[in-house]
């Protein structure tokens, strides 16, 4: 039986290094079935976090050869052949042990977004295509890859500032809920940080549910929150009525 | 004692954090409980969000036809009228309040022309029912629970495990865990606990459940002498992935059939055709699951073992749109194109119908402080579940079981106490395996349970093989309590499946005794060497306890409908009415 080589990270706070296993190669397997393979049969406290196994639950997030993946979704076979597979945690979150990482920050920062506030008194019918965007946001399996790979978090670190492109997604979900009525935008400057995304929709290209992390969600509210906060025209009416956009 | 473990007081500690935890954990505090909720992986990773094909509630909107009263006959009539008929009852009646409460608080379901929650036809369901979006419902119905439920202050302790319930005289008190990132102990008291912990998959091979379904609740509900019922009931799912092997029983959703696709065996036939002439594809999932078995078994398997299910023949467009994650799933996963090619699918361990006995309106089980709800309790599904009525069963019953034990807490004088031989008794059990100087490890133990389970208590099942397989898991009873870990106590997956394992132990020797106890075939119960439906068997509940280790099984009379239901189903053939 042909033979995969895996260089697996082991090691927690304290430090650690790549440990080779290998494991039989079988038809269709993919990183996760490799990882478990070793857990199962030479490493038992192997370290990892995994649910579903069908990519829709966004719990074995980690790094193979480099890259932010879904293990559960990377085929072995779609990685060069004749070399190691190197299976690293994500590198922007603190490590706890061997391929798992704390992303506690991410679930403090989903509990500051200002929550869905429904429209009073409005019928509840809108169109399919009214929600197609909306649902595009809501598909979001919080894998934490675009947190990942969003160098605002993983180059400089700037959770104090920014909330990440998760989040934004989440937000943007809200924004364009057709029967929310809350405005986000000054929690979205001020405290998601959105000015320090610059657009490089690395986080877009890793995204395993495809979703248009940068122009869909991003964008259309960096443009909200300078109609609201930059716009001179809104600002004046602004000052003249006492009113904000949304209320 | 207390003082020497990190602890946490709550009015009401809830064991789940999938629909049925949330949605507990929700009412809960909605109702003025401090509410604590425990969960085994991060939040928002339960199974909830796998479910895919939506959820069942008579909306009306496609066939204004339909209401609670033939919901709740489909119901009954799915589950061979084993249910508990008010749970079914209560289900039925609320679960469209539940789905219309879920989108004020921010789902988004697919819309019909005219605006309103669209709903697609389900096996079983007589009228087009299950609200859904796309095929990732559950993940829509999870992610609003959980961002709606971290607004109202629940207290979420992730990635922890609790072991033992803690019990003073005969009211549970607490609960002992561990978390799983250091493997530090930690002391919940509480007035009440609900356990919302899913299922039992992992005790099989083939499963669509994921590592944390080995019959926590289950376990832990027997621990605490509550009882279980009806745990003979196992759901094969009829289509799950065959191949390739590492997706071997990754669910694919019923939608596929509830849009129309077919099946087909190698011969090209619709086999259904002999099995269900009626509903065909949309036949209940006993049936469809059987109906699969055989056709493979008799050497009319497609190239891996199952039965070719198609949706080619309607627009590429439509599938992609109606059904995105299986498009991807098989693109990704098996290089094939579901608008092009058949997949192929059998028959996958995906739920348990058999679980805690609760009171149908509260959720109490029948131990005082105690309350279950969710793929944890059981009778509201009776032989056989529908699909769709898993998410709307999370809803309601998760609702009442919050409501149910944020009542129960109210009237609690206050906390109990807890007892330090209890504590000592769950620490010890954790730390030996770590003490022994030899030992089997848990993996190969898991594995073979796995086949076990598979091989003979399974989707036939016959008397030989049941007694086989209680002996083979009584033997591996003996293994596992001998277990040797290696390693830390930090985030150590090998030690976590030590205990786990103890759990699919019990919960698998409940289910081969009900099964072996149970001299009939009805709805997932079938016995080769009992092939039909025993008008007689059909009042009765099979009820398990715990007696030490061993597990003991009874029978107990079902609850009896009154007549004004019992009405419902005068038109049904004989041997249904039982």
């Amino acid at each position: 039986m042909p033979e995969a080589v895996l260089h697996v990270y082991r090691g927690d706070a304290s430090g650690g290094g790549l440990k080779e296993y290998r494991v039989p190669l079988e038809e269709g397997m993919v990183v996760l079935d490799a990882i478990h393979h070793i857990q199962g049969h030479q490493a038992p406290d192997l370290a990892v976090r995994w649910n579903c196994k069908a990519a829709k639950c966004g719990s074995c997030s980690a790094e193979v050869n480099g890259k932010p993946k879904l293990l559960c979704k990377t085929r072995m076979d779609a990685l060069p052949p004749g070399q190691p597979v190197v299976v690293q945690p994500l590198k922007a979150f603190p490590i706890v042990k061997d391929l798992v990482t704390d992303v506690q920050w991410n679930y403090e920062v989903n509990k500051r977004i200002p929550p869905f506030t429904p429209k009073p008194n409005a019928e509840w019918r809108w169109k399919q295509e009214d929600v197609d965007r909306v649902q595009e946001f809501r598909k979001c399996i919080e894998c934490f890859l675009c947190q990942d790979v969003c160098h605002v978090l993983r180059s400089h670190g700037r959770t104090d500032a920014f909330a990440g492109p998760r989040f934004l997604v989440r937000v943007a979900g809200l924004e364009m809920h057709p029967m929310d009525a809350l405005n986000r935008t000054k929690f979205l400057k001020e405290d998601a940080g959105i000015g320090l995304c610059n657009i490089t929709k690395c986080c877009t290209e890793v995204c395993p549910e495809d979703i248009t992390i940068t122009d869909n969600a991003i964008i259309p509210l960096k443009e909200r929150v300078v109609d609201d906060h930059y716009d001179p025209v809104r600002m004046l009416v602004r000052l003249v009525t006492g009113k904000k956009k949304g209320e | 004692m207390s003082e020497r473990y990190e602890s946490h007081d709550v009015d009401v500690l809830v064991i789940g954090a999938g629909g049925a935890g949330l949605r507990a954990a929700i009412e809960a505090s909605a109702q003025g409980a401090r509410v604590g909720v425990v969960c085994k992986s991060l939040l928002g990773k339960a199974h909830t969000v796998m479910a895919e094909g939506g959820v069942a509630a008579a909306l009306a909107h496609v066939d204004p036809s339909d209401s609670w009263k033939v919901h709740f006959k489909d119901t009954m009539l799915g589950g061979k009228m084993l249910n508990n008929w008010r749970m079914a009852q209560l289900h039925a009646q609320e679960a469209p309040d539940r789905v219309r409460e879920l989108e004020r608080w921010g789902a988004v379901f697919d819309r019909t022309r005219d605006g309103r929650i669209l709903q697609r036809n389900f096996g079983g369901h007589s009228s087009p029912r299950l609200a859904h979006v796309g095929d990732r419902t559950g993940l829509e119905m999870i992610r609003t629970l959980q961002d709606f439920g971290v607004h109202q202050g629940l207290e979420v302790y992730m990635e922890c495990t609790v072991t033992k319930l803690l019990k003073q005289d005969s009211r549970v008190v607490g609960a002992f865990a561990y978390w799983r990132e250091t493997g530090r102990f930690v002391l919940f008291r509480a007035k009440s606990v609900v356990l919302a912990t899913g299922g039992i998959g992992k005790a099989y091979t083939i499963t669509s459940n994921s590592w944390e379904y080995t019959g926590d609740g289950h376990a832990l509900a027997l621990g605490a002498g509550a009882e279980l019922i009806d745990m003979e009931f196992v759901q094969f799912h009829p289509t799950g992935m065959v191949w390739p092997p590492g997706v071997q029983g990754l669910l694919v959703t019923e939608a596929v059939r509830g849009e129309g696709g077919l099946l087909r065996n190698a011969t090209g036939e619709r086999f259904m055709e002999r099995y269900d002439p009626k509903r065909m594809e949309l036949s209940t999932r006993d049936m469809v699951a059987r109906a699969i078995y055989t056709e493979v078994k008799e050497g009319r398997g497609s190239p891996h073992g199952g039965a070719f299910l198609d949706i080619s023949h309607k627009p590429p467009e439509m599938v992609k749109k109606k059904l995105p994650s299986m498009y991807h799933q098989f693109m990704e996963f098996a290089n094939i194109d579901i608008t092009k090619s058949p997949m192929e699918v059998g028959p996958t361990v995906h739920y348990i119908m058999g679980g805690v006995r609760v009171d149908a309106d509260t959720g109490a089980a029948t131990v005082p402080g105690l309350f279950a709800a969710g793929e944890a309790s059981g009778g509201m599904h009776g032989a056989n579940r529908l699909g769709g009525n898993s998410l709307s069963d999370l809803l309601v019953f998760g609702r009442r079981a919050g409501a149910g034990s944020a009542a129960y807490a109210a009237k609690a004088p206050g906390h109990g106490v807890v007892d330090p031989a209890q504590v000592a008794a769950a620490e010890r059990e954790l730390l030996e395996p770590f003490e022994r100087a030899s030992g089997p490890d848990p993996y190969s133990i898991h594995r073979r349970l796995q086949q076990s389970m598979h091989s003979l208590v399974g989707i036939f099942r016959t008397e030989q093989d049941l007694m086989k397989g209680i002996e083979e898991i009584v033997k591996l009873q003996a293994e596992a309590n001998a277990v040797r870990v290696e390693g830390s106590r930090a985030f150590n997956p090998g030690w976590h499946l030590a205990h786990d394992l103890r759990n699919m132990l019990t919960i698998s020797e409940a289910i081969a005794r009900c099964a072996l106890q149970r001299r009939e075939s009805r709805g997932a119960h079938a016995r080769l060497d009992y092939p039909n439906l025993n008008p007689e068997l059909g009042d009765v509940n099979s009820v398990a306890t715990l007696d030490g280790e061993a597990v003991r099984v009874s029978q107990s009379p079902l609850p009896r409908m009154p007549d004004e239901l019992r009405a419902l189903f005068a038109t049904e053939p004989a041997g249904v009415q039982s």
